[in-house]
């Protein structure tokens, strides 16, 4: 779990450092097209002679944004509408539970990538069609927590003492269910990294010449012959954030021992 | 029969669902999609002919319901940009499509039931480690790196493999394991947990007591028992096999259903963005139900009840 935080911070870093104006990701250079790595350029230059490192550093502010602002947005939702689903039972939860079953019927990836088909490429876009795939899970899991956690006899003390339906949702009910939130958030921003990536390598996210850790592995493999490391810097860094992000959800998971807390 | 009747009701609800969402998706492109297809200058009857066809100059509802009549009768609409019925195209690229989820699953089934095994036999070992490490890593890895990163290890460095597309013998091997790995990895995990939930069990202390060696006691007994959630999860990735074909298709220029949404989308052809979904998405519901049925029918404890 140490390796998979410290791999995290260094990806924090480098979004930030993205941000930074020393670096340009647009600056084309044709003498220096296709260079391997060097002194110079460390990560080597793109077929537009625009140095990797800097574009790297500006793909994982690209990609911190996206996952961060998807896993918060869908997190936020699926809470909100898991804990009325739990909470009020009922036809509320059948409505609910419905359009659950419904949207995990769908294919995650394919929802994703009609939708930005739909309403077109760009950063807003593509954390919105995460969005939607995204509530689902984390509905799921509150909706089942807070039915589980519903007759728990300091919940039925709230009642008694007639604290308001919102009060007892979010002082009473919330903070015990969030547990297993806390997982799914850490596998689901392993989830958004690889979806920006993916809907950007198939040019329906990040649109050139904005760089992304996915558009770069598309523009990549076309000089795969010539230059392999314009794949391999993307992807390596691409990989080795969703490993920690997975190892993040593993650690957690053994943490807060979830499988033995959903059978209370 | 009365849980098979309630079964069939819930699938039918989930397809409706899920149709009425794609459905929807069309709605959703922003602004007039007559002027995203056509461009701003054409020509009225051009733009009339177009509203006509994508049945724009009809009320929601009207449309909603039109949607649904068509579709049972397995009419997807037009596609704009090859004057064919989307139906027929998606029909075209169906086979190359099918015949790269169909190795992929073999690799899946090839890989995932003698690792999981293993691992679950070497508990906490080094053999055990390393299945999980490949689980880890094969859960990891995105597929539109892993297929360029195979080319070029097997067919650039050691040219055993075509670079692309699917006409020459051997050319299925890379998309195979490209769109396979991940799912292999999750299967590898699957095998592993569920052998290792039944070790407890009586009856394999009783089939050990009965002197039976160890393969016999994992393959006579224990795979058959664990098999049940396997077989589930194996159900859910057939369907997501579809859906990963997309992006797998694209890197490898397979001429799939997965290459023919991808072009659709880049042509603005939107008849044929929602008959690739949708066909996807409803074989994903199926592929599912059809496992749920399956496990339902392979378990004693299940069927006895019915």
């Amino acid at each position: 779990m140490r390796i998979s935080a410290f791999v995290l911070g260094l990806w924090l870093i480098m979004a930030m450092a993205g941000t930074l104006p020393s670096f340009d990701p647009h600056l084309v250079s044709l003498p220096d097209i296709l260079k391997p790595p060097s002194t110079s350029h460390w990560l080597g230059t793109d077929e537009l002679g625009r140095p990797i490192l800097d574009r790297l550093l500006a793909g994982a502010s690209v990609s911190l944004l996206v996952a961060v602002t998807t896993v918060s947005l869908s997190a936020t939702i699926g809470i909100i509408i898991g804990l009325l689903a739990g909470y009020f039972g009922g036809i509320v939860d059948r409505v609910i539970s419905r359009l659950i079953e419904v949207f995990l019927a769908f294919p995650g990836m394919l929802l994703a990538i009609a939708m930005a088909a739909m309403i077109g490429p760009g950063i807003d876009n593509v954390i919105f069609a995460l969005a939607v795939m995204g509530w689902v899970g984390y509905a799921r899991l509150v909706r089942v927590q807070v039915m589980a956690l519903r007759q728990r006899d300091h919940v039925l003390a709230a009642v008694a003492l007639g604290r308001t339906d919102l009060a007892i949702m979010i002082r009473h009910l919330l903070p015990l269910a969030m547990a297993p939130v806390w997982v799914e958030a850490s596998f689901g921003l392993a989830g958004a990294v690889v979806a920006e990536a993916g809907l950007s390598f198939l040019g329906l996210g990040i649109q050139p010449p904005d760089a992304s850790w996915g558009g770069m592995i598309r523009d990549g493999v076309r000089y795969l012959l010539v230059a392999p490391h314009l794949v391999l810097a993307p992807g390596m860094a691409l990989f080795l954030v969703v490993l920690a992000a997975n190892l993040f959800g593993d650690g957690l998971r053994d943490r807060f021992d979830v499988t033995s807390r959903n059978t209370p | 029969m009365h849980n098979l009747f309630e079964q069939l009701l819930d699938t039918l609800i989930v397809l409706f669902g899920v149709s009425t969402l794609v459905f929807l998706l069309l709605v959703m492109i922003p602004g007039d999609p007559v002027d995203v297809v056509l461009g701003e200058s054409a020509q009225v009857a051009d733009r009339e002919a177009m509203r006509a066809a994508l049945g724009l100059d009809r009320p929601l509802l009207e449309r909603w319901g039109l949607f649904y009549i068509d579709l049972a009768q397995g009419d997807l609409g037009d596609s704009l940009v090859r004057r064919q019925p989307v139906a027929q195209l998606i029909m075209q690229r169906l086979p190359a499509t099918l015949q790269l989820a169909g190795a992929a699953f073999l690799l899946v089934l090839v890989l995932a039931l003698p690792l999981g095994t293993l691992a679950a036999r070497h508990r906490g070992r080094g053999l055990d480690r390393l299945a999980q490490g490949f689980a880890l890593i094969g859960v990891s890895i995105p597929n539109f790196w892993l297929g360029p990163l195979l080319v070029l290890l097997f067919s650039i460095q050691l040219g055993w493999t075509p670079v692309s597309g699917n006409l020459e013998p051997g050319s299925l091997l890379l998309p195979a394991i490209t769109l396979g790995l991940s799912m292999a990895a999750i299967t590898t995990r699957m095998v592993r947990s569920s052998l290792l939930e039944i070790e407890s069990q009586p009856f394999l202390r009783t089939a050990r007591c009965k002197g039976l060696s160890e393969t016999a006691v994992m393959l006579r007994h224990s795979l058959p028992n664990a098999m049940l959630p396997v077989i589930t999860v194996l159900g859910l990735q057939l369907g997501s096999l579809l859906a990963g074909a997309v992006i797998t298709e694209v890197v490898f220029a397979w001429p799939g259903i997965g290459s023919l949404l991808v072009d659709a989308i880049r042509q603005r052809d939107y008849p044929v963005v929602q008959g690739v979904v949708l066909f996807i998405a409803l074989s994903y519901v199926l592929a599912n139900r059809l496992s749920d049925l399956l496990s339902g029918w392979l378990d004693p404890r299940i069927r006895g009840t019915d």
